[in-house]
């Protein structure tokens, strides 16, 4: 089944994380850890936005002949011994991985990173099923051991801050010494790897995403930093990949295209530590990889976008930059958009595949800076498709009073683009609006905490991030 | 197992979506010549260079990413040079490999009689594992491992320490340089079960976006270039 959504909720969420203190302090890591990097690898490479065109015209190339390349692919994965699984929606797709399980007798499972897992809610239907999930990514570890969901695409546990991972290691890992030292980040990710070891090699199966599938080979494409994708599909006797329809391209060379710009966007890496590319099962005289290769090829909606309006967010490589600059997500974080993809691309993809009616307020959540696009480096035009959504969902009428009056704002700049640039203070001003006029967030009023013997005035004539640098010094 | 039926479903909703037929000789073509082709896209011009500014620059690329490289002349010198790199670390002197023909013709004996050789994948135990690379990328520093029984590819990721050797002839400039050779050493459109790219030591950020290295695959990687 899909996870179930809040977006309905995203106002109140939106008031929730503007006042939480840990998220904020969390969120204030995003420019130096992810912004100045980006700008700084974009830099030494001076091909880098040729390549970005490049990118694009592969995968509009692709999405235009997508039922052929997935002819090619499916045949070369045969060939190699591999399997395809066609799912139509997320609960298919569950049922396919439980039946690969089952039919194995697997108890424990590994699991790389994956969104399209996330989006599955893969880990409820395995539990269900009497197999136990392991994350293993440090990031998704973390979050799976507080039952909570990914608040970024690349980086699930950005909300997150060094003393909350340390108390839930010390809460969970009870076998080991309390009086050892987790001060450090080191010590917390030397703790993990060490757990988590005995995990990778219990585990019956492996599950990871794919950041790409390409047709000339029939191969899956893996990027990763820590390596425990690699150990999660190399150790199992299977190895189950998962993927949407969006995730091919024709050929090695394409993909290396897109390899270039993918690291460098998202983390400011000019190659990601590990990038693993898999084709079918272990061969002949191979003493280690898996007996068993899988590839679940998941809809979920995606055929629909197709020559649709929205056939460009299928570019999509989920590199993050898109969140990353983003002045709302830097504000209230990815819980806030309440499903699996927060952010420009998230709030330009949910109403896609959830339906308008769930996901509605999400291409609200955008203050038209125009940054997104800016660092896209599938030259998605994110804005022009959130005011797409807007446009069709104020002709439903299903905008509440707040929201039209959002949108008529946005109008106002939008017909004066000159002014529109030089509303710096915009995403301020937007939130502000966004959150009642009067001036003050009305959370105030359930907020309580640290919060309570100051006012908190929603932010008026200044930036979010002026404001971040001031209250943090 | 797979459905024929929600296959042909899929691959029709896309051709409805699309609106075009099955039967578009046209597209079929356009396919099949894009993958026969597999034409390189734009190469940066960073690695396109003489061969012995590619060996140079790929390990300056190798030690921004934390890599540590050492050169040695000759294939003789490998062995000296492992020894050394393991007291250099403090680790044990025992390394795990494959039954690759560099590796195994090493005067390992000769030339580093305290050093334990065990081959076969790699075991929880192995502290370090020692591979050859296929290919070198000099553009970002990247080593490109190929599975099979010489080099397993439990070696790149289980022990705390991973050592590679490479010839400087095996460095290249850039992943399309390797996909050549990998099309020109086992036909077109194959590749090994896996192929890994390895750019730098394992390393994580989820931890408020600090870099540590060692998250779950090797802490180090040290990369011996032979005559280089
Ligand atoms: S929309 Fe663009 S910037 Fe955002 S995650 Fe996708 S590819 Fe990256």
């Amino acid at each position: 089944m899909n996870q179930t959504p809040t977006s309905r909720n995203f106002k109140r969420n939106t008031a929730g994380a503007l006042v939480n203190e840990q998220l904020q302090r969390a969120l204030s890591n995003v420019p130096a850890g992810f912004v100045d990097k980006r700008a700084r690898a974009r830099d030494k490479l001076p091909e880098f936005d040729a390549l970005r065109d490049q990118a694009r015209d592969i995968k509009n190339h692709t999405l235009a002949h997508l039922d052929l390349y997935y002819e090619e692919y499916e045949a070369k994965v045969a060939a190699s011994g591999g399997h395809v699984h066609w799912c139509e929606t997320a609960d298919e797709a569950c049922k396919a991985v439980v039946e690969i399980c089952k039919s194995h007798s697997a108890r424990t499972v590994t699991k790389g990173k994956s969104m399209v897992s996330e989006e599955m809610n893969l880990n409820a239907a395995l539990a269900e099923a009497g197999v136990e999930p392991v994350e293993t990514d440090l990031g998704e570890y973390i979050i799976q051991l507080r039952g909570e969901t990914p608040s970024h695409i690349i980086a699930p546990a950005v909300h997150l801050n060094k003393d909350q991972i340390e108390a839930d290691f010390r809460a969970t890992h009870t076998g080991l010494p309390p009086e050892r030292n987790l001060e450090e980040g080191a010590a917390l990710v030397y703790e993990a790897r060490q757990i988590l070891r005995e995990k990778f090699i219990a585990a019956d199966i492996g599950i990871t995403g794919a950041n790409m599938l390409i047709a000339e080979t029939g191969t899956s494409v893996i990027v990763t930093n820590e390596g425990n994708g690699d150990l999660t599909q190399s150790l199992p006797k299977v190895h189950i990949v998962l993927a949407t329809i969006e995730k091919m391209v024709p050929t090695l060379e394409d993909a290396t295209t897109i390899l270039r710009l993918l690291a460098r966007s998202g983390t400011g890496q000019e190659f990601s530590s590990y990038t693993t590319f898999s084709t079918g099962p272990r061969r002949e005289g191979d003493p280690d990889g898996p007996d068993e290769y899988h590839v679940v090829i998941l809809d979920n909606g995606r055929t629909k976008m197709l020559g649709s309006d929205f056939q460009e967010m299928l570019r999509c490589i989920r590199c993050g930059a898109c969140l990353n600059h983003c002045p709302v997500y830097q504000a209230v974080g990815g819980h806030a958009y309440g499903w699996v993809y927060p952010g420009p691309m998230g709030a330009v993809l949910t109403p896609s595949l959830i339906g308008v009616d769930e996901a509605g307020h999400l291409p609200n959540a955008s203050t038209f800076c125009g940054r997104c696009e800016e660092v896209c480096p599938m030259r998605i035009p994110l804005p022009r498709m959130m005011r797409n959504w807007r446009e069709r969902e104020f002709e439903r009428h299903l905008s509440p009073a707040t929201v039209r009056s959002g949108l008529s704002l946005w109008a106002f700049f939008a017909k004066r683009p000159r002014l529109y640039r030089l509303a710096t203070g915009f995403a301020a001003r937007f939130l502000h609006l966004w959150c009642g006029g009067d001036g003050k967030l009305e959370t105030l009023r359930f907020a309580g905490g640290w919060t309570k013997h100051r006012d908190f005035p929603s932010p008026e004539g200044r930036t979010f991030m002026a404001q971040w640098k001031n209250r943090n010094g | 197992m797979a459905d024929p039926a929600k296959r042909d479903a899929i691959l029709a909703r896309m051709r409805q979506s699309l609106s075009v037929g099955a039967d578009d000789e046209v597209r079929r073509k356009t396919v099949k010549d894009r993958i026969k082709a597999h034409k390189p896209n734009l190469v940066p011009a960073r690695a396109q260079l003489p061969h012995k500014k590619q060996v140079e620059l790929f390990r300056e690329q190798a030690e921004a990413v934390q890599s540590t490289v050492t050169s040695v002349a000759r294939d003789d010198d490998v062995p000296a040079a492992v020894a050394d790199y393991l007291r250099s670390q403090n680790l044990p002197q025992t390394v795990r490999h494959g039954d690759d023909p560099l590796i195994n013709k090493l005067p390992w004996r000769k030339k580093a009689p305290t050093l334990e050789l065990n081959k076969g994948i790699a075991d929880p135990q192995d502290e370090v594992s020692l591979s050859h690379a296929t290919v070198g990328v000099a553009e970002t520093g990247t080593l490109v491992l190929t599975s099979g029984s010489d080099n397993p590819t439990t070696l790149n990721f289980l022990p705390e320490n991973h050592i590679v050797v490479i010839k400087a002839g095996e460095i290249r400039g850039t992943y399309e340089d390797a996909w050549q050779h990998l099309r020109k050493r086992d036909g077109e459109r194959t590749l090994p079960r896996t192929v890994n790219m390895v750019t730098g030591p394992s390393r994580t950020g989820d931890i408020e976006q600090r870099i540590e290295l060692g998250a779950h695959g090797p802490r180090r990687l040290h990369i011996i270039i032979i005559g280089g």
